[in-house]
């Protein structure tokens, strides 16, 4: 222990209690421990803010690093953050900052309800304000506030997956009027290859089941929901402005989301914003209320031993575990198995808060994505498909897939493209 | 020290390029326009190089977007945001003339601008600004240190050759690439700005160009013979003793 301060010590020289006299070694009184003694600066930066109270609520019972995905894979989590804030980290200029997805399986089981859904955005704001922001999270920002998609690429092109595909779609930027479900597409349903291959699919799904539909052309934009967790505040009320107009301009019944980060902003954030209720569902929820009909019209089978990867933000963060399953346990002559980690215990594919353009900096603190974790676990319970219904998922698996050589042993698809695939032409 | 940073706005190449009707010019109908990536670096090199009792000075000729583009400069960190009106759109030379015009009326030290853009990959407006006010100017610049009534930077040639320049001020820098990557403006400091800030506005007037280069046409590129991609070095040989060359 050398010089530490363990070793200072008070005596009493002269204690007489009730006449005994205790004077002396043997009441000696240790000086108090540093736990009373921490410089609670850079912890009561954080609780200072808005949001990030429940930082100082953690008790370090550890319950959250058990269930902590990123815990899972390197070493973070919010018991061991709380403890580096007591010992004077700058949480507002380090990387742990960054490698929070926002997953929320820690405060499923926090017992203080130390929430990092509130605390991250609060902080990462601040980080922002101050022009600390990893370059690869940068480079989506502007992308979004230029672009209104991730990717950076040209809003005009947001409909251009419909080229050279004949099923009919209303597009209500050129054709507005009256639709029964608003279908909000989303970035990676409109941009990215493997998105538009489930786009191409709901498309058919909808169709063949004689839904009256609608999508808002170029005119959407990004949902904002990865943004706000990033704590790019004021691009996420930007985007709600934008798209709850668009929604007020164009009549609908029910929006239907591909996206549950998209779900979730539309029934948990924007009203918030613009006080108004959105009559949001999943497309899971909408399709899953649909399955006698769609049983009845499935033409093939679908014969492979698929299992299924919660999206953290239907399951934890909305509580729709059954949607998913309803839909692939109606398909014929599907085998399902489920993972270990699932449900409210599910596994994070890495991609929340932000994660799905931070893989630089995750990896430099990590020794391996939390999408390859999930992979190795499908390939473990025997499946030949890993189904999904979050479009940030087919991309990260798919790259995962191939960096766990299971290149070939496993494919991973939505769902809505294996009930496509079951439904056949007409 | 008081800096200038010129801003402008050119054609975003994320949307497809059409030649309008006149055949000299883009159909700017579809256009949607960015901040030159160039002009980003040099603000940021300004920012940079600014102290707290510097000033740094963004100018934009008027336009579309220009003011949001002004606001983001305000939000990033500029001491003012000034759009010169009475500009005829135009031209490198047009556009330093209207520059010079508005950085007559103000002693400025520096005067910062990207080394090139989209619309003028021969990077002219840097040079061409210098010469109408009579000043030094170095381009393709990628570090600026100032000292004592003078600046050192750094010129990147080609094949990876440095040199240091000594300049005296003031100047005019074409600014390749700041010292750090251009700094984010987060949207709620812009929509700040927008709500408080104020861009003054300066009248230039439409003086002449002077000796400016004249677009004749304008056409995309033809495309090409597609590469013909052989099987093996049997198949090479072929191709080369084909040629006479083996």
């Amino acid at each position: 222990m050398g010089d530490h301060r363990y070793q200072e010590y008070v005596e009493k020289d002269d204690a007489v209690i009730d006449g005994i006299d205790v004077s002396g070694a043997w009441n000696r009184m240790w000086v108090p421990r540093e736990v009373t003694e921490y410089d609670f600066t850079f912890l009561d930066r954080v609780t200072d803010l808005s949001g990030g109270e429940s930082m100082g609520w953690c008790y370090e019972c550890a319950e959250c690093i058990g269930v902590c995905p990123v815990d899972n894979v390197g070493s973070y989590g919010p018991r061991k953050l709380y403890r580096k804030l007591q010992i004077g980290l700058d949480l507002f200029d380090h990387p742990d900052l960054w490698l929070c997805t926002t997953c929320r399986n820690c405060l499923r089981v926090c017992p203080k309800e130390v929430d990092m859904m509130q605390i991250m955005p609060a902080v990462r704001e601040q980080a922002i304000l101050n022009g600390n922001v990893p370059g690869e999270l940068q480079e989506m920002l502007q992308n979004v506030a230029e672009y209104g998609n991730p990717m950076g690429e040209s809003a005009r092109k947001r409909m251009r997956w419909l080229k050279k595909f004949d099923e009919p779609v209303r597009d209500l930027s050129k054709e507005p009027g009256e639709v029964d479900v608003l279908w909000y597409v989303s970035d990676y349903f409109s941009y990215h290859p493997r998105g538009i291959d489930a786009a191409k699919a709901m498309v058919r799904v909808f169709n063949r089941l004689g839904v009256d539909f609608g999508v808002l052309g170029r005119n959407e934009r990004c949902d904002g929901d990865s943004q706000r967790l990033c704590g790019e505040t004021g691009l996420f009320e930007e985007l709600a402005e934008h798209n709850h107009a668009l929604f007020e301009q164009n009549p609908h019944e029910r929006l239907v989301v591909s996206d549950p980060h998209a779900y979730n902003a539309f029934k948990n954030e924007y009203p918030k914003l613009t006080g108004t209720e959105y009559n949001v569902q999943h497309y899971t929820q909408f399709l899953a209320e649909k399955t006698e009909q769609l049983a009845g019209m499935f033409t093939g089978e679908f014969p492979r031993k698929v299992t299924f990867h919660d999206p953290c933000y239907l399951g934890r963060h909305n509580g729709e575990y059954e949607a998913p399953r309803t839909l692939i346990e109606a398909v014929p002559g599907i085998d399902f198995v489920e993972m270990f980690r699932c449900k409210e215990q599910g596994y994070c594919c890495g991609g929340g808060g932000g994660g799905m353009w931070l893989d630089g900096l995750t990896a430099d603190h990590t020794f391996e994505r939390l999408s390859e974790n999930r992979v190795r676990e499908a390939v473990d319970v025997g499946a030949e498909v890993l189904a999904v219904c979050c479009p940030y998922e087919v991309s990260r698996f798919e790259d995962a897939v191939k960096s766990t050589d299971n290149d070939g042993k496993l494919e991973v698809l939505d769902i809505i493209e294996i009930l496509d695939s079951c439904l056949g032409d007409d | 020290m008081k800096i200038a940073v010129l801003l402008k706005m050119v054609p975003d190449l994320v949307e497809e390029l059409e030649v309008d009707s006149t055949g000299k010019a883009l159909d700017t109908e579809e256009l949607k326009f960015k901040l030159n990536e160039f002009d980003d670096h040099a603000l940021e090199e300004a920012l940079l190089l600014g102290g707290e009792e510097d000033e740094v000075v963004a100018l934009a000729l008027e336009g579309e977007g220009n003011e949001k583009l002004l606001f983001t400069a305000l939000a990033k960190g500029a001491s003012r945001a000034v759009q010169l009106t009475g500009v005829q759109p135009g031209g490198s030379g047009e556009q330093a003339t209207a520059f010079a015009a508005a950085l007559a009326e103000s002693s400025f030290d520096l005067i910062l601008t990207g080394v090139q853009s989209v619309d003028d990959r021969e990077g002219q407006l840097g040079p061409l600004l210098a010469a109408r006010m009579g000043l030094p100017c170095v381009s393709v610049v990628t570090g600026v240190s100032v000292t004592d009534g003078g600046a050192t930077v750094n010129k990147e040639y080609s094949g990876g050759v440095m040199a240091e320049f000594e300049v005296t001020l003031p100047a005019v820098l074409g600014i390749q690439s700041a010292q750090q990557p251009p700094r984010y403006a987060p949207v709620s400091k812009v929509r700040q700005m927008q709500q408080t800030a104020t861009i003054e506005s300066l009248t230039v007037g439409g003086a002449g160009g002077g000796a400016e280069s004249e677009v004749t046409a304008m056409a995309p590129p033809e495309v090409g013979a597609s590469a013909k991609m052989l099987d093996d070095a049997a198949a090479l040989l072929e191709v080369l003793r084909g040629e006479g060359v083996a």
